[in-house]
């Protein structure tokens, strides 16, 4: 007999997630997600000017700051067919490494860590032998037993306050927490740093966008010009500051980072075959190194993978009506032609109605529909997105940078590549993806040096900005790789404005609702089997979870209320 | 409603001393807690001078409609940096961003906060409540976000409207506002609360807020509609190093064009700048590294009312709709770019353009454009 337990909210990512569970024998048996909130951002997007879009759009999320503007952008590039300037595509990928580094970190250190990092258990480290520790296997200097000892200090005063703030009913002390106490101390003391290193990346942003979170781009290129005869432009001063604050991150990323990772898994090398769930990967690509629509060149390959067959990768077309489809079944919205059939974003139509329980409730109807996330299917299938598919897709293309990163890690873990279809291996993936954008931000970073030296400061092509030179109709996908995986947006400009525009958001795809078919998405294939010690205490859901990094804003933003029949799109093909 | 006190919490020996325990009592206590927690005996004295410190502010950060901008920019403050305030001044008891419990551990830790510290709690919200369709629109735990917030906001001793969309509806309430976002002091109309509107506020002053009442034990003084003064008494226009461009009559044209180069004023180009109050051109951001204007790109007035609807992104303020009436005095930004605008034609020739030796070489340059923006 099972028992259905509900976790919500689940905390420590960004937005409303709740996962309800049906528990038998000390495993899940069977799992739902539901998206629980929803803006109607795609409604509001109507009618507005496209250059003012990636404005709107990149509040869609703040902690994947930028990504949605960045996608936006894009689409309307495409749809215009404006091509920008080499150095507005290097500064816009030295931007894209730096929100990399900054997500992937604070998910590590301060959405995930304390599902592996038992921070009470800390206080009883030996600050020596912590300290040991640490400087065996990283050179990082904060590492004496003095700052061990310090910081275990000032956390033993904090919880004898008796006021543990964000540390206040952990799971402190569960039986699944396994990590030695110099560890948890190591990982303690470096959520603390983290958290002050995180401010500092940023600031790449800051000097190119203006700020950060929501830094500004540039329907075009972007609005930071070079001179370097100028005290306020992009001169030498700005450009080296960008070079310090990416080499920082890069000596951040490798010298805390990865090692910690390498050392709280090695501690936790079970969940290597747990949370696996669906084994289809989809990826779009991103990082150009020619443009936009050369997706030859792109750093990060796009391509897809079925039943953990790496090796072989399927080509993604975005513009294809029989791919990309969404469903919603089970999806608080009507379709006019029925709700169990899949729409192409070209030709999505909408009507959000909410048919759940009246709150306030103790359990969803999940049956019936239950959740605002919409069910994204390519091909038919259900696809898990994020730095796992990339990973397991560049390995998979045979991309050496890839086999290099992942072969030392399952060498240095002793662990087969099979371990990579898991919660580790998700965690892990996002580690080493962390690890190649560091290096690659500094590549973009000299490539933008010698361009400028070369005599080339072109950052804006502005000879479309006007839309008076617009044709009358145009179409465009907008694609990038956010930090937690695909995403794409579709716009349809007619007379110089927004008559339709459509995300399809990583986490809609992984956290989605059944598809028409009863087929479970990423996160609900992956809770399947996952051992839980404590109904009481979600704790090994969280990890499972976490290793997602769910991002709910992102994925119920959109939707017409209305339910307008969204136009036709008659470029593609049909 | 300014300059409210919030009343002082008791220090855990205060409090036990209070209900009639001896020092004798106390120290026993300590001892235990101190095995308890599984430290050292030597650090009885550690624990207990904790016990006798004030208790940090107890803080309860709501999440409704939002994007986690705000908590994004909430950790980016450099002074004090976050794990300051976490650590040694506030006890951020409910996040859904950063705390680690979930699910049932998470509405324990905020039941007990409401109930051990009512009257006593600072109520942080991030994020508008949707009252369309009966508030299904934001559901957490099983609950509307307006039920949420009418109940933790019942035993709060003053609230914060973290961001624009806590403050004014922000992106979700542009038109045609689909779920009714609503901005909480619209909901919560018998407490203080401090609006620190900006898509997302800038760090330090979301922590400046925070430390100006934990440092002088009052809220900041605020304005007429609630923001506090500090950083929301200027207009970015009036701040921005700019402005003598502006002045002088010296604009971007079109983006990375010879003007744009130099570093002219970017009001041609849609600059929000001065219907802006914000404190982007004096703080800036992210430890004071740029701002907007600073990186090229116009403002888009992201602290402002309804600012999704006040024109497009590029276009410029004498184009706005109703620019230059003084129609409406509840919009101020607009009332003060009509004077601005009004200005400008006579502002570079009667004044500043003198200043300096560079605007001098510019001035033939500048009075071109004036005419163009005259006529």
């Amino acid at each position: 007999m099972s028992k259905r337990i509900v976790v919500d909210p689940i905390t420590r990512i960004e937005g409303h997630l709740r996962i309800e569970a049906d528990i038998e024998n000390g495993k899940i048996k069977d799992a739902y997600s539901s998206g629980t909130m929803v803006r109607l951002l795609e409604e509001i997007l109507q009618g507005r000017d496209p250059r003012d879009a990636w404005a709107f759009v990149g509040r869609v999320c703040g902690v994947c700051t930028s990504i949605h503007s960045l996608t936006s952008v894009r689409c309307v590039e495409d749809a215009l067919d404006i091509t920008i300037p080499p150095n507005a595509e290097l500064v816009r990928n030295i931007m894209f490494c730096t929100q990399y580094m900054h997500d992937h970190v604070v998910h590590f250190y301060h959405l995930h860590a304390m599902d592996w990092v038992d921070v009470v258990n800390a206080l009883k480290a030996d600050p020596k032998k912590t300290s040991e520790l640490a400087q065996s296997i990283s050179h990082w200097p904060k590492s004496s037993p003095g700052y061990f000892s310090d910081i275990q200090t000032r956390i033993k005063k904090f919880v004898a306050s008796g006021q543990l703030g964000i540390f206040s009913n952990g799971y402190w002390g569960h039986k699944a927490y396994k990590l030695p106490a110099e560890v948890n101390l190591i990982g303690l003391a470096h959520y603390l740093e983290a958290l002050e290193w995180q401010k500092e990346i940023v600031k790449v942003h800051a000097i190119f966008g203006g700020k950060n979170p929501h830094p500004n781009y540039l329907v075009g290129g972007m609005a930071c010009a070079i001179n370097l005869d100028d005290v306020s432009m992009i001169n030498a001063e700005r450009l080296a500051y960008v070079g310090q604050l990416l080499q920082d991150g890069k000596d951040f990323v490798e010298q805390v980072y990865i090692p910690d990772l390498m050392a709280i898994a090695s501690f936790y090398k079970d969940w290597g075959a747990i949370g696996g769930g669906l084994g289809n990967y989809l990826v779009y690509g991103d990082l150009p190194t020619n443009g936009y629509r050369d997706t030859s060149a792109y750093k990060f390959p796009g391509g897809a993978i079925l039943n953990k067959d790496v090796s072989r990768i399927y080509d993604v077309d975005l513009r294809k009506d029989d791919e990309v489809q969404e469903f919603i079944t089970h999806s608080w919205y009507e379709y006019a032609g029925g709700d169990d059939e899949g729409l192409h974003p070209w030709k999505g139509e909408s009507k959000v109605k909410y048919s759940g329980p009246k709150p306030p409730f103790d359990h969803l109807d999940t049956d019936k529909k239950y959740s605002y996330l919409k069910t994204p299917r390519w091909k038919g299938h259900a696809m898990e997105v994020g730095p796992l598919a990339r990973v397991l897709v560049g390995y998979g293309r045979g991309r050496p940078e890839f086999k290099e990163v992942v072969d030392k890690a399952l060498k240095d873990l002793n662990v087969p590549i099979t371990a990579l279809f898991s919660t580790l291996g998700r965690t892990a993936a996002r580690g080493l993806e962390s690890s190649l954008t560091a290096q690659w931000g500094l590549d973009f970073y000299n490539q933008l040096l010698a361009n400028i030296k070369a005599g080339d400061t072109r950052m804006a092509e502005m000879g479309k900005f006007d839309p008076a030179t617009w044709p009358k109709s145009a179409f465009g996908v907008g694609h990038t790789e956010a930090p937690r995986g695909a995403l794409a947006h579709w716009i349809n400009i007619q007379d110089q404005k927004i008559a339709n525009y459509q995300l399809v958001v990583p986490t809609t795809w992984n956290a989605s609702p059944r598809d028409s078919k009863g087929g479970m998405s990423a996160y609900e294939a992956a809770l399947i089997d996952t051992p839980v010690a404590d109904e009481t205490q979600p704790l090994e859901i969280l990890r499972t979870i976490h290793s997602f990094d769910p991002c709910m804003a992102c994925s119920v933003h959109l939707y017409d209320e209305d339910g307008k029949t969204i136009n036709r799109v008659s470029v593609l093909g049909d | 409603m300014n300059n409210e006190i919030i009343p002082k919490q008791p220090t855990y020996y205060e409090e036990v001393e209070r209900k009639g325990y001896s020092r004798r009592d106390f120290v026993k206590f300590v001892s235990l807690m101190t095995a308890f927690i599984g430290l050292e005996q030597s650090a009885i004295g550690q624990v207990a001078k904790a016990l006798e410190t004030k208790p940090r502010m107890p803080v309860i950060w709501l999440h409704f409609q939002e994007c986690t901008c705000c908590s994004e920019s909430f950790i980016r403050s450099s002074h004090p940096i976050v794990a300051d305030i976490l650590l040694d001044k506030i006890s951020l008891d409910y996040t859904e961003t950063l705390m680690a419990a979930s699910g049932a551990q998470a509405e324990a830790a905020l039941q007990n906060t409401m109930t051990k510290y009512k009257g006593q709690y600072i109520l942080c919200v991030e994020g508008s409540v949707p009252l369309g369709a009966d508030g299904v629109y934001c559901m957490i735990g099983g609950k509307t976000s307006l039920q949420i917030l009418h109940e933790v906001a019942e035993g709060a001793a003053a609230i914060i409207a973290w961001g624009s969309c806590a403050s004014n509806g922000c992106v979700q309430s542009a038109k045609p506002n689909p779920t009714r976002a609503t901005p909480i002091h619209k909901i919560i109309t018998n407490k203080p609360i401090i609006k620190v509107p900006g898509c997302p506020p800038i760090g330090e002053v979301m922590a400046g807020v925070i430390v100006h009442y934990l440092t002088f034990g009052v809220i900041p003084e605020l304005d007429r509609i609630g923001r506090p003064k500090a950083f929301y008494n200027k207009r970015v226009h009036d701040t921005c190093y700019r402005r003598p461009f502006y002045d002088a009559g010296l604009f971007v044209e079109s983006f990375d064009d010879e003007n744009a180069k130099k570093g002219y004023c970017l009001y041609k180009m849609g600059c929000k700048g001065p219907t802006t109050y914000n404190a982007c051109g004096v703080t800036k951001w992210n430890g004071g590294t740029s701002f907007p204007i600073q990186a090229g790109h116009p403002c888009i007035g992201c602290s402002e009312e309804n600012f999704w609807d006040n024109g497009r992104l590029y276009e410029r303020g004498s184009s706005f709709a109703g620019f230059g009436i003084e129609a409406d005095a509840d919009t101020l930004g607009k009332v003060a770019l009509g004077v601005t605008l009004g200005a400008v034609a006579v502002h570079a020739v009667a004044t500043n353009f003198g200043k300096s030796k560079t605007l001098h070489e510019h001035q033939a340059e500048g009075n071109e454009s004036e005419h163009e923006l005259e006529s």
